[in-house]
């Protein structure tokens, strides 16, 4: 079938064409090993917040304060796990297994998002990682589902589907809270502030120090830069911390006419690459549980391979 | 190899009786049955769906992108098979 054999880059062309085109790459069309590369890496990491992402809410769900926020959160993190493995198989499309991302997420070498390593240490912060956390990742999420992979695309537009609920429920809680008695908004504050700089940096580095940016923008794996995506993330998350009677933890926060947007500080990015680099507050716990849960499982998956080879050899008989 | 997680399959779900089956993603399972209640749980947990088909990866055949013209050309000739291409005199209907 394969009569026509193209050289490399007469294949180039044709692949750069078709994103011209805004036609999404598949799985089994020829591209560039560096456009797999950067897929791979960024679908993996994703799909690995989405699994580290279960432990901070999952955290609470023995604790939730009533049975509809219990049945609530159940469902969250639920979904976060479902997320987890559509990204899983969206990756696995472009030729990495299953295995190897496991492998790669449990010794360190792939990366899952910052934000995953900060505790959660009240109530409220269910309500903040929902609003803030959630409300963040739907911003890149809804740029994703016009990424050029298809199968990555089309787990985006699944995912933001389901998201929607999360960030609702997140900002209840706070809004319940914030309209409570004064330890109550208290919390709420509290969770606000602690939560309102981690969710800035989910958007990643400076645009100026962003050195894969480009190179994603240009094969439309990114469809906005960094610094574009915060900044409509602050636009808009303004005005709702303040319906609920909150303040923003960030004196520099102030509108600007010129640019239709908020000014707002400087992010700390000592503290960011602290955590990067594997030194935050729960980075060790985080890989330590997952290792845990996967080993622990392991006898699961033993029994279901013996299951399934011998109903194999049953029907073979 | 004990550590595996399982092969892959294929999810085809049925979102309403009568409607076709349409590819939905993959999912992860050792066994038939591990297959379709995997597929629910991942797929269905919105009610998405009235019936499901989970399919082993490695049984679909697929044609490849390079044979996009080759493969499928021979019916962009038969333009005869389309009704526009016959014409019927003014103030016909119901045809």
């Amino acid at each position: 079938m394969n009569s026509l054999k193209l050289d490399e880059n007469q294949l180039i062309e044709n692949f750069e064409a078709k994103l011209a085109k805004n036609e999404m790459i598949e799985p089994k069309d020829w591209m560039p090993d560096q456009y797999r590369k950067h897929l791979i890496r960024q679908i993996s990491q994703h799909a690995h917040s989405e699994i580290i992402g279960m432990q901070p809410e999952g955290n609470w769900i023995t604790r939730a304060p009533s049975m509809r926020r219990k049945m609530v959160l159940l469902a969250k993190v639920q979904d976060e796990a479902g997320h987890g493995l559509y990204l899983y198989s969206a990756a696995e499309s472009m030729g990495i297994s299953r295995e190897e991302m496991l492998d790669q997420l449990h010794t360190g070498a792939a990366k899952y998002s910052s934000i995953f390593n900060y505790p959660t240490l009240t109530w409220a912060d269910m309500g903040a990682i929902g609003w803030l956390v959630d409300g963040a990742a739907i911003m890149n999420q809804v740029m994703l589902q016009r990424t050029s992979y298809g199968p990555y695309a089309r787990a985006m537009v699944r995912i933001c589907k389901e998201e929607s609920f999360h960030q609702r429920q997140g900002y209840e809680i706070m809004n319940v809270l914030a309209s409570g008695s004064a330890e109550q908004k208290e919390m709420a504050q509290d969770a606000l502030n602690r939560w309102w700089w981690p969710s800035l940096m989910m958007f990643g580095p400076r645009d100026e120090e962003s050195p894969n940016s480009a190179q994603a923008i240009k094969w439309k794996i990114k469809r906005e830069t960094n610094d574009q995506l915060r900044q409509r993330f602050v636009n808009q998350t303004v005005s709702q911390v303040e319906k609920i009677g909150l303040v923003v933890p960030d004196k520099a926060i102030k509108w600007n006419e010129a640019k239709n947007g908020y000014d707002f500080g400087e992010i700390n990015w000592d503290e960011f690459w602290t955590v990067v680099k594997g030194n935050g507050p729960c980075n060790k716990a985080r890989i330590a549980a997952k290792i845990k849960s996967h080993e622990e499982g392991a006898w699961v998956r033993e029994a279901a391979n013996a299951h399934a080879e011998k109903n194999n050899k049953t029907k073979a008989a | 190899m004990n550590d595996s997680q399982g092969i892959l399959w294929e999810v085809f779900i049925q979102s309403k009786p009568g409607q076709p089956h349409k590819h939905a993603g993959s999912v992860h399972a050792h066994d038939n049955e591990m297959a379709l209640q995997n597929a629910r749980d991942l797929y269905c947990r919105r009610s998405e769906g009235t019936n499901l088909w989970v399919v082993p990866a490695s049984a679909i055949v697929a044609s490849s992108p390079e044979d996009i013209g080759p493969f499928f050309e021979t019916s962009n000739d038969k333009v005869y098979r389309h009704p526009t291409f016959y014409s019927v005199p003014e103030g016909i209907t119901h045809m």
